[in-house]
């Protein structure tokens, strides 16, 4: 099996439609051992029947806007494993008024919010576990098209996402030292709990159907393979890229 | 099955309470437990299950079983 063993850190399992589930799944059924991360007190109910259903050895608290928690999440992960294989980050945050209406109007604080939750998260968290990464180590994080493109009503988060995307590659050079890779997967639209904060989300969805090479949305199955893909030695050769999974939307012109 | 039965078997399915709670009348937050991540999930599986479109603010209006019922019955109706 691809990750025989190895132990991957997930964040951001809320339920059965997070693609951090989907990529938790993928990673499992390929013998990756799991541990997951939770942003907050509700969020455990949710997981810890998933975290069983998993078979993942544990589970923890870790609010992404706080380097105190990270601090803790990372020194929690070293008892209990050593060192880490996989770290998968697929967190994302704004304000619901930041997802609509004019992209102008974003406050400076919504703005704040969304890249420190969104993108700043991941360099927080890449640093903190830099120590437990093992050499070979894959850490991988979700974007989306509105990264590059304008979307209508992803506003903040298409800024957000772009940071993210820059960030990828500049982590990139310095986990590169420790021969760890870092991706990125610019994933088509799925309707996940976080998704349903975006007007006309159904659109997005039509859009893709209509529009796409492939004719059909993604499923997080199909994320899940890219990211066995980006996790395992299958991709030894590639670090700082953005991969897409979108049915080949991102290629269309007119 | 009814659009009734079939809402209230999502809602049982989703909020994990018995079927004789999921009274007519029976808030979501203040008789059934549930948070706001249980709301939008709630929202969701029903969206899923009868291919309707739930928007924000049709959502801030759904606060009871009922309330839920009869939004379905009329989406479904148009």
């Amino acid at each position: 099996m691809l990750m025989q063993d190895k132990k991957a850190v997930v964040f951001g399992v809320v339920n059965e439609r997070s693609i951090a589930y989907g990529i938790a799944k993928s990673l499992c059924e390929q013998g990756a051992k799991l541990a997951l991360g939770y942003a907050a007190e509700p969020i455990r109910k949710r997981i810890e029947p998933i975290a069983a259903a998993l078979g993942a050895d544990f589970i923890f608290q870790c609010n992404v806007s706080s380097d105190a928690e990270i601090a803790a999440a990372a020194g929690g992960v070293r008892e209990q494993w050593g060192s880490v294989d996989c770290l998968v980050h697929s967190i994302a945050y704004a304000n619901r008024e930041d997802l609509t209406g004019r992209f102008i109007d974003t406050s400076r604080e919504g703005f704040r919010v969304a890249l420190d939750v969104s993108a700043y998260s991941l360099v927080a968290l890449c640093r903190a576990f830099e120590p437990l990464l093992s050499p070979g180590a894959s850490v991988m994080t979700l974007s989306y098209y509105g990264a590059g493109r304008v979307v209508a009503n992803y506003n903040a988060m298409g800024v957000a996402k772009s940071a993210l995307e820059a960030s990828v590659r500049y982590l990139a050079v310095d986990l590169g030292k420790r021969g760890v890779r870092i991706n990125a997967i610019s994933a088509g639209p799925v309707k996940t709990m976080a998704a349903s904060a975006i007007t006309g989300f159904r659109t997005i969805l039509e859009t893709i159907e209509n529009r796409s090479p492939l004719g059909r949305n993604i499923s997080l199955e199909d994320i899940g393979r890219c990211a066995l893909y980006l996790a395992s030695d299958l991709s030894s050769g590639t670090t700082g890229e953005v991969i897409f999974v979108d049915s080949g939307y991102n290629i269309m012109g007119v | 099955m009814s659009v009734a039965e079939k809402v209230k078997e999502i809602i049982v399915d989703q909020l994990g309470v018995d079927a004789a709670e999921v009274l007519p009348e029976a808030k979501f937050v203040d008789d059934l437990g549930a948070d706001s991540l249980d709301l939008t999930e709630l929202i969701m599986a029903m969206e899923e299950e009868f291919g309707v479109e739930i928007s924000d603010e049709d959502a801030q209006t759904i606060q009871k079983v009922q309330d839920a019922i009869s939004f379905i019955e009329k989406k479904k109706g148009e």
